[in-house]
């Protein structure tokens, strides 16, 4: 059992939770991820690591109420544990000083995002981050990232917050300045492949972490395929991350949505709110 | 009870082995009555057995008293069980170290609950923990600590048993269109997850009405059973060669075709078809027949020109064979392997070619049975007991 030591409410949908798991914290790195289920009956939940502490034993976690399994965790409290959770899991991100980079969180996609960057940071690399959300209140660790970057710009699609308008709309900006060595492009797959277009034309390598459905997260079953160079890889122990340039998107984002249906039942059945007896 | 204990002196799991091992190319094609009729049902003797002590016998095992030293036993499926139990009979700490967040392996995750019931899995599981048995869930070795690092840390010796669990896909075009599954995530959804009893479960899983699963194997009979149990219409077995080729069991193949699965013989999908939402509408095949003898002795599967069509299908499940998992192999620095990625490891010891480490069941084999792997869990135990007396002697 994993003991959730602490929880943030970010906003009524993303949450943040620190979890005791000392095993995890000791290996973890930037760019890996760990699958956790919260009991006898939850399904394996895949989440990048959002930060970590080693001498506490701590890992933490993001994560935004999309579904039945994520309202489900939600719930949780301090205090509370999960039944499972193990990790490190997937291949670190690759950390070299490069000169001058990008990171790019979109949504929750900034959680992860925080410690690739730091890590740069660390290596000595310019590291200029900009994080957006659909509006202010989706927005999160604004400070955590400005602490880490040389420069932070912040944007919300409804203008409620920074600059009107989308992350990549700065991107763009950023990159005529000139010298921008790689990209890191993290957040919703259609958000990934945009970042991914505006670095194409002038070819700067650009990272996304992809985050298919999984089960085992251990290149057991091969549900979280993809295609990247016309190669189907396992995102969950060849990546997460992948040259962005080569993600075949359109194959990525239909099989996001394989189990659409189900999970629309699955919701259904939670309506009642849990706690009642009858699930 | 008696029967059941006498076979537990040698044997780790006998209800598990009663159920899936091949009993008649093992003791029953040897037994003597057999060459005068049916032979003795040892295998169906043993499941009684096993199952009556189990219902009847709420004794636990003495435990033995540690000897001080520890093993790490990587990998909790037959093998590592089996080598785990020996090894604490013997006195040593042994950790087991599983991926997952249950041990059993295929046992749990592959063979469906209709053929093994996991409470059996469980029972024997529990007793290896009532024995001393300390067993990790959660823990994937190379990810937290790796082979090496468990030397250094203070393991006196470690065994891999880390299977065969990498599935193979055909590498044709459409592949990765939804509907399509290996075997691995079709049966772990169902068996692991309990997709089966969505959405009290949250793992879904999906199977359409016309299912064709690709192989013949044992493990593509309980996909093709588990997908007619899971609602679906038709189910095709789609197999290069003929009947007489069939890979997996006699009895396996008898049930599926009993409950209704249908063979579509010397036939191969070439192609995966999608439907504009990039969901699974059919195979493109193309037809075989059958030439002469290869190297395995099976007549080489040829195909014929022209002859293509489509069956129309809305699942398809990839059931051609798994692969080692190369976790370890690739973290393991000084670990000898195969081509394939196989570890190599002695045939009677299990010993491979780093001091203290030994490996056996499917990751050595490749995929095999359960009786294998449990046995090389043995032989393991053995060496291992050998080579740590050795060393203190030294
Ligand atoms: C669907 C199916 C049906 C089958 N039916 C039969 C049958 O009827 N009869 C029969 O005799 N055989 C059958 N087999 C074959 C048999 O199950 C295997 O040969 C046997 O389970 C191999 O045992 P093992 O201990 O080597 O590996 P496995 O059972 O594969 O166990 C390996 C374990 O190691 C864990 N692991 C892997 N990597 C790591 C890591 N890095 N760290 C920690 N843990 C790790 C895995 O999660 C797994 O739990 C079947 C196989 C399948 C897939
Ligand atoms: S999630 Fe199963 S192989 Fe990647």
């Amino acid at each position: 059992m994993y003991q959730i030591v602490r929880k943030e409410v970010f906003s009524p949908t993303i949450k943040l939770m620190d979890i005791k798991a000392p095993d995890v914290a000791r290996k973890v790195q930037a760019g890996q991820f760990i699958i956790l289920r919260i009991d006898e009956h939850g399904e394996r939940i895949p989440l990048t690591v959002a930060d970590f502490d080693r001498e506490k034993g701590i890992i933490t976690i993001i994560f935004q109420e999309v579904g039945y399994s994520t309202i489900a965790l939600g719930k949780l409290e301090a205090g509370q544990y999960l039944l499972d959770f193990v990790g490190p899991l997937g291949e670190a991100t690759q950390v070299e000083n490069f000169g001058k980079v990008v990171c790019v969180g979109g949504g929750v996609g900034i959680a992860p995002v925080y410690p690739i960057a730091r890590a740069l940071k660390e290596a000595g690399n310019e590291v200029i981050s900009i994080i957006g959300a659909r509006t202010k209140e989706l927005l999160f660790w604004e400070e955590e990232m400005k602490a880490i970057s040389d420069r932070l710009f912040v944007a919300t699609d409804d203008g409620s917050y920074g600059r009107k308008g989308f992350v990549t709309d700065i991107l763009k900006e950023v990159i005529a300045e000139g010298n921008v060595a790689r990209v890191w492009g993290i957040g919703p797959v259609v958000m990934m492949r945009a970042v991914s277009e505006v670095t194409r034309p002038s070819g700067i390598k650009t990272i996304v972490s992809m985050n298919p459905i999984m089960v085992d997260g251990t290149g057991m079953c091969g549900a979280c395929r993809i295609s990247v160079g016309n190669e189907t890889k396992f995102a969950c122990v060849d990546g997460p991350e992948f040259d962005g340039h080569l993600v075949d998107w359109d194959l990525a984002l239909r099989r996001s949505i394989m189990y659409k249906d189900e999970e629309k039942r699955a919701m259904a059945k939670g309506q009642c709110g849990g706690g009642c007896g009858c699930h | 009870m008696g029967a059941a204990q006498s076979i537990k002196e040698y044997n780790n799991l006998p209800a598990i082995c009663g159920r899936v091992c091949p009993q008649e190319n093992q003791c029953e094609k040897y037994c003597v009555i057999g060459k005068k009729g049916d032979p003795v049902a040892i295998g169906r003797l043993e499941r009684f057995a096993a199952d009556y002590a189990m219902e009847h016998d709420s004794s636990k095992p003495e435990r033995v008293p540690s000897n001080g030293k520890k093993v790490a036993v990587v990998g909790a499926g037959p093998a590592g069980l089996t080598c785990a139990g020996d090894l604490r009979k013997m006195g040593y700490d042994v950790t087991v170290f599983e991926a997952l967040h249950v041990p059993g392996g295929v046992l749990m995750y592959g063979i469906p609950e209709f053929r093994l019931p996991k409470a059996v899995v469980q029972k024997e599981i529990d007793t290896l923990r009532d024995l001393g048995v300390e067993i990790k869930v959660n823990s994937v070795i190379g990810k937290i600590d790796n082979v090496n690092e468990l030397l250094e840390q203070g393991y006196d010796a470690v065994f891999i048993g880390t299977g065969a669990g990498l599935p193979y896909f055909l590498n044709i075009p459409g592949e990765n269109y939804n509907g399509v599954y290996s075997a691995n995530e079709f049966l772990t959804r169902v068996n692991l997850m309990k997709g089966y009893l969505f959405p009290e479960y949250a793992t879904p899983v999906k199977v359409g009405r016309r299912v064709a699963v690709c192989g013949a194997g044992n493990v593509a009979m309980d996909a093709a059973r588990t997908a007619l149990r899971l609602g679906a219409e038709e189910v095709y077995i789609v197999y290069r060669r003929s009947q007489a080729e069939i890979p997996a069991r006699h009895e396996e193949l008898e049930h599926a075709l009993e409950e209704g699965v249908q063979l579509k013989l010397l036939t191969s999908p070439v192609e995966v078809l999608g439907d504009e939402n990039g969901w699974v509408r059919g195979i493109k095949c193309l037809r075989y027949e059958l030439g002469e003898p290869d190297e395995s002795g099976r007549r080489r599967p040829i195909p014929i020109e022209g002859s293509e069509f489509v069956m129309e299908v809305d699942t398809v499940v990839m059931a051609i064979g798994q692969g080692p998992n190369p976790l370890v192999p690739s973290t393991t620095k000084g670990l000898e392997t195969t081509k394939w990625g196989n570890i190599v490891a002695d045939e009677e010891t299990g010993q491979t070619s780093l001091e203290g480490v030994f490996a056996g069941g499917d990751i050595v084999t490749g995929a095999a049975t359960v009786i294998l792997a449990m046995g090389a869990g043995k032989k393991a135990a053995q060496a291992i007991d050998a080579y740590l007396k050795r060393k203190q002697n030294n």
